[in-house]
């Protein structure tokens, strides 16, 4: 579903953000990304959403080779992965209902498909009772899980969570890493980046560790995906 | 953008959906696809609407400011329409009075029509007679008791000539004008239109300087626009960010400006042309009597049908434009990050 081929990304001025990253998540498997801040976590992630190019190697998604896609098709490839943030990201004067359905109504679906999903997808996520509220009134877990909503509802084969619990407290953020097992568990492949350690060590779930811009192992050697690719 | 929240969502309602829609289970099909892009667009214009009468105040500031552009442009305009109007009134002949000295007997003056006549580029020639000429000036000029007080008659033989239309140099007639000068018998000679051809160029001037002066204007509004589209983008650009992130098309998230910007062009067309008319309004009544002095069959000429037309179209255009000028070197800036 998503392969990273000796990926390297530099910044002009700040060096080597990622060095020489390789690996492969398979359809439906679930993997956390952590590291220290400034290990490249967010840089990772961008790559994926089409949000920067990479300087060297090559980024797989269902298939298609990212650095080959032009700005127009960017938009196409990006409907192919749900985005969860750690603000949220939503639109603070619409209400929940049409922040989810932001998504359906930008890939051009009708007015009864858009409702369906959306309920389904509100649904899924216990607030099908707030859909006409404002993302203002809901607590922070909600609002989350709202964003959650939005990046579930086009129905995308790829989930990327940056920090999704970042701003919620411990049992709250069980709570959303259940959510993102739930959805594993259809089929979508699940990419979190978080340095919550203490969560990540409750589940049992693939852990990438990224240490200065390289993919090391939970020792911090460099990790022999690595050594294979090269 | 946000078309679903006009109507309230109610709990589904399987037996009245298509079954088709029911067993679909990625992405809608083509006629609902087909709907929901007209509705983006339905959508897309009364929602930008909505949006700038929201903020009402900085809408009317734009507005009023476009209108006061336009509507110079197009005052401009009406004003050289109504004196080209005017001015088309008036054939500009060639015709060439010859005013003959004053003690030249009618049968020399009849001696010289004849030999004007030889000339084979005249076309025509007319005596009139002192007599003639009185009686025409008596008839026509208001003044006839006080010339009836006059012992003699002032007025000189005249003699009429009009050149063939063939001859249009205006260097040829000029030289036939001076010839007519010299001879013995005329005292002076002179085209008798030649103030309208001066006028007419000096139309033609004013007519280019109109064109010219619109086209400023016309960039002025397209600048103006432009800004007001600018602020409206970096207002929303959080907005934009998401919409991008979640796989918008940069068509899709021009939409909405877009049509911000033909209601802004559309609505300063409007108001441009109320301005233009109650200036037109407020300046007919003393045209009119001006004209009546002058016995002029002059009438003042308002924006008609076609000009009103062609007027919303170029500023709506104007609007359209300015904004898509934004878009396009603006819109690539805003990045998710």
């Amino acid at each position: 579903m998503l392969k990273f081929d000796n990926v390297s990304m530099r910044y002009p001025g700040a060096g080597d953000v990622l060095r020489n990253v390789s690996f492969h998540l398979e359809r439906g498997e679930m993997a956390f990304l952590t590291g220290h801040s400034g290990a490249g976590k967010s840089t990772l992630l961008k790559l994926i959403a089409l949000i920067e190019r990479c300087s060297r190697g090559q980024v797989f998604l269902d298939g298609k080779n990212l650095n080959l896609a032009t700005d127009r098709q960017v938009p196409y490839m990006r409907r192919k992965v749900g985005l969860i943030f750690q603000d949220y990201k939503l639109l603070q004067d619409r209400t929940v209902f049409d922040n989810v359905a932001l998504p359906l109504v930008i890939a051009g679906y009708g007015h009864n498909e858009v409702s369906r999903r959306v309920r389904a997808a509100l649904d899924k996520v216990g607030l099908l009772t707030k859909e006409k509220k404002y993302p203002a009134v809901l607590s922070g877990g909600e609002q989350q899980r709202v964003g959650i909503a939005r990046a579930v509802v086009n129905k995308p084969p790829m989930i990327l969570a940056d920090e999704p619990t970042g701003n919620l407290d411990p049992e709250l953020s069980a709570e959303i890493m259940h959510l993102f097992e739930q959805f594993q568990q259809v089929g979508v492949t699940i990419l979190i980046a978080s340095h919550d350690i203490s969560l990540i060590a409750q589940m049992d779930h693939r852990i990438l560790k990224l240490d200065h811009g390289q993919l090391v192992d939970e020792f911090g050697e460099l990790a022999e995906v690595n050594d294979e690719a090269r | 953008m946000k078309h679903v929240n006009k109507r309230p969502v109610r709990p589904a309602k399987p037996v009245k959906q298509e079954p088709r829609w029911q067993t679909k289970v990625s992405g809608g099909n083509f006629v609902d696809k087909f709907h929901a892009y007209h509705n983006l667009h339905a959508h897309a214009l009364f929602s930008s609407l909505g949006r700038l009468l929201a903020s009402r105040f900085s809408l009317v500031m734009t507005v009023v400011v476009l209108a006061i552009a336009i509507s110079l442009a197009t005052g401009f305009y009406i004003l050289v329409a109504n004196l080209q109007q005017l001015a088309g009134n008036l054939e500009a002949s060639n015709q060439i009075s010859l005013f003959l000295k004053d003690d030249i007997s009618e049968g020399r003056a009849n001696k010289f029509v004849g030999s004007i006549r030889q000339n084979p580029n005249i076309q025509d020639v007319k005596l009139i007679t002192k007599e003639q000429a009185l009686a025409e000036f008596k008839a026509y000029s208001g003044f006839g008791e006080a010339i009836k007080a006059l012992e003699k008659n002032p007025l000189p033989v005249v003699i009429q000539v009009l050149p063939k239309n063939s001859l249009k140099n205006e260097q040829a007639i000029k030289t036939m004008l001076d010839d007519f000068n010299r001879s013995a018998e005329v005292d002076f000679a002179q085209m008798d239109m030649q103030w309208v051809k001066r006028l007419k160029s000096i139309m033609e001037v004013a007519r280019r300087g109109v064109f010219l002066l619109s086209l400023l204007l016309g960039a002025g509004v397209l600048l103006i626009t432009a800004t007001t589209i600018r602020l409206e983008l970096y207002n929303r650009r959080d907005e934009v960010v998401i919409a991008k992130l979640v796989g918008a098309t940069n068509s899709f998230i021009q939409r909405p400006f877009l049509y911000s910007g033909f209601w802004i062009g559309f609505f300063s067309g409007v108001t441009a042309w109320f301005i233009v008319t109650v200036i037109m309004l407020i300046l007919k009544q003393p045209v009119e009597t001006l004209s009546r002095l002058y016995e002029g069959a002059f009438h003042v000429l308002f924006l008609g049908f076609t000009e009103t037309m062609a007027l919303l179209l170029i500023s709506s255009v104007l609007g359209v434009m300015g904004s898509w000028i934004v878009l396009h070197f603006q819109l690539q800036q805003l990045k998710p990050e």
